[in-house]
């Protein structure tokens, strides 16, 4: 969606009306998705002392099954709009190949009711978890837009004052390489690290979020700010909240419109995309000749600028716990990166971890 | 014994995206009973528990890029009795193997600020390149529904349902009408594995083939009737490196 967005910038084409609400009730089938698949199947099994999942299942099945069938609308919203779950392909410069009739879409809205239900139910169940005792002092960078909690489009504001244009992101930011890895990690210049994703969001856009996920929050004891990067996990149910109440709003305002994308005429030109994935702003940049061939591309990825972060959490963390067993300061470290929903390659469950003590 | 009677699962990743392994957590119906008919063993992506090897059923996905993967490889071969690569990466070399084409340390140094610390082979090479593979399964991603199935074949010893004809047969049988024949819209259906279900031509677009070539494509008639559409040269030659069959640049 960044690089569509990016195109169409470089293009000077604007996508609105229904043609943007196709959009960003795609962005909502797949922040559900990966939300769902996060809170249940990946983050979850840590606080419950579980190894994954399936061991879930064993013993709670109706959550685990709650968790699938979220994840499954969310899904099948993804599928519907873009053709399949997992690199969809229906979604072009100018706006879509295929845009649905409002038929194909209203049978969706019994089960993202309930959808929403169950995420309000996934706010109450999160706020029950343990959550050690952790508040870092972040920088929180979020993407903030006058009337909506932003997905698709907004300014890049942070919690220390940052406000700019997407097109000035790399005035602001570069990205590093440390020796010890192959991921670059990102750095706000003169500030350092910086944190993106749900928690960001959250502290940045408390105000944008609907009623009923404001309401969520706040029955979870939560207020306008959580600085407890384990308590993701709550801001997660909340935003799943937010997604299935914008998809059902989505769905019933949709009226289909009359052309698929509008008129798209390749020319030289540089244009820069930003929108929330899940784990956070995915920032894309790209230089077009004059037949419209990528001369240039640059990708900023969420896990990225999420990296630096990570490790200075490590680091904080071991420090304030290191009378812990080796075990568990070990599985807790794995919980301190998975509390960032890391990009699903970095989520492995796989720490190594070498304690010296003096 | 009971413990270990059912055959015990691997997954495994090298250079790639994760898309292919998280079409197993995307089998949302089937996903428990997956899970019930095997010992998940390996499967990091989704669990902390690692069970030593050997595994009866390893599936493999992404391509081999650095020394070390070339060497790992050779210990996940030598710990299954039975492997099958899933997914572009594996099977073809992926979207990395755009490398094979150009020298890759050019592209280090336009992505990477410290060239100096990347480690890397000149060219991304599937795992049929390196160890002996049982089957393999197309795709980018690949079809959840086919993963399901060789599963499905394996466990009860029967052959899988996975047919090698080309993208158009999967037009004809979900009833989309030809793009190209109707609308002179380009499609790389005729060349292109099947296994997606056709999803691009049922919404429009031109298949652009990233289930890789079927057997024997027929690439020359193919080009010569993209000409006849008004596709340019240079539009052809990119269509045609977009999925690098593994002969190409070896």
């Amino acid at each position: 969606m960044s690089s569509v967005h990016a195109m169409e910038n470089a293009l000077g084409i604007t996508v609105d009306g229904p043609l943007r609400a196709l959009r960003r009730l795609l962005y909502c089938g797949e922040w559900i998705e990966s939300h769902a698949l996060h809170v249940y199947l990946l983050h979850a099994p840590d606080f419950l002392g579980y190894e994954d999942a399936i061991q879930i299942a064993r013993d709670h099945p109706a959550v685990v099954q709650r968790a699938l069938q979220l994840k499954k609308i969310g899904n099948e919203i993804v599928a519907t709009l873009g053709g399949r779950e997992i690199h969809p392909i229906n979604v072009r410069v100018g706006g879509f190949y295929r845009v649905p009739a409002k038929s194909e879409l209203t049978p969706l809205l019994d089960r993202l009711q309930w959808a929403r239900d169950a995420s309000v139910e996934t706010v109450r169940w999160a706020a029950t978890l343990p959550f050690p005792e952790f508040e870092p002092d972040y920088e929180f960078v979020a993407l903030r837009h006058p009337d909506e909690y932003p997905i698709n489009e907004g300014r890049v504001v942070s919690s220390t004052g940052l406000d700019i244009a997407v097109h000035e992101y790399e005035e602001h930011f570069f990205e590093e390489h440390a020796k010890h890895s192959n991921a670059l990690r990102s750095v706000h210049k003169n500030h350092g690290a910086y944190h993106v994703g749900p928690l960001a969001r959250y502290n940045l856009n408390f105000d944008r979020l609907s009623p009923v996920a404001q309401s969520a929050a706040r029955d979870a004891g939560l207020t306008n700010v959580c600085r407890n990067p384990f308590k993701s996990i709550i801001v997660r149910g909340v935003e799943l909240v937010q997604a299935c109440d914008e998809a059902v709003r989505l769905i019933q305002e949709y009226t289909m419109p009359g052309q698929a994308a509008v008129p798209v005429v390749p020319h030289a030109g540089t244009g820069y995309g930003c929108t929330e994935a899940p784990r956070g702003i995915l920032y894309h940049r790209y230089r077009l000749d004059e037949q419209g061939i990528i001369t240039e591309a640059k990708i900023v990825p969420p896990t990225s600028q999420n990296q630096k972060q990570i490790e200075s959490d490590l680091r904080q963390f071991v420090a304030s716990h290191i009378d812990l067993p080796d075990e568990k300061l070990t599985w807790q470290c794995e919980q301190v990166v998975r509390n960032y929903d890391p990009c699903i390659s970095c989520a492995t469950h796989f720490l190594k971890l070498h304690i010296e003590r003096e | 014994m009971a413990r270990h009677a059912k055959p015990r699962l691997a997954v495994w990743k090298f250079s790639s995206c994760d898309g292919c392994q998280l079409s197993l957590l995307d089998c949302e119906d089937e996903l428990l009973a997956v899970a019930g008919a095997v010992e998940i063993a390996n499967f990091p992506e989704a669990s902390r528990a690692i069970g030593k090897g050997p595994y009866d059923l390893s599936l493999v996905e992404g391509s081999i890029t650095t020394p070390h993967d070339a060497e790992r490889i050779h210990r996940v071969r030598r710990l299954s009795k039975f492997l099958i690569t899933i997914g572009a990466c594996a099977t073809a070399g992926g979207i990395q193997a755009l490398r094979n084409f150009h020298d890759v340390r050019s592209y280090i140094s336009a992505v990477y600020p410290s060239p100096e610390f990347i480690e890397t082979l000149s060219k991304s090479t599937p795992i049929s390149d390196h160890v002996k593979v049982d089957m393999e399964l197309r795709g980018c991603p690949i079809n959840k529904y086919q993963l399901v199935e060789i599963l499905s074949a394996i466990l009860n010893k029967r052959k899988p349902g996975i047919s090698s004809h080309s993208v158009c047969i999967e037009c004809k049988r979900r009833g989309t009408v030809c793009l190209m024949v109707a609308q002179g819209i380009p499609c790389l259906g005729p060349v292109t594995h099947a296994g997606c279900g056709a999803i691009c031509p049922s919404y429009n677009r031109g298949c652009y083939g990233c289930f890789g070539p079927k057997e024997t494509p027929n690439t020359e008639s193919l080009a010569a009737q993209l000409t006849v559409l008004g596709v340019s040269d240079p539009d052809i030659v990119r269509a045609r490196g977009r999925a690098p069959h593994p002969d190409q640049g070896a």
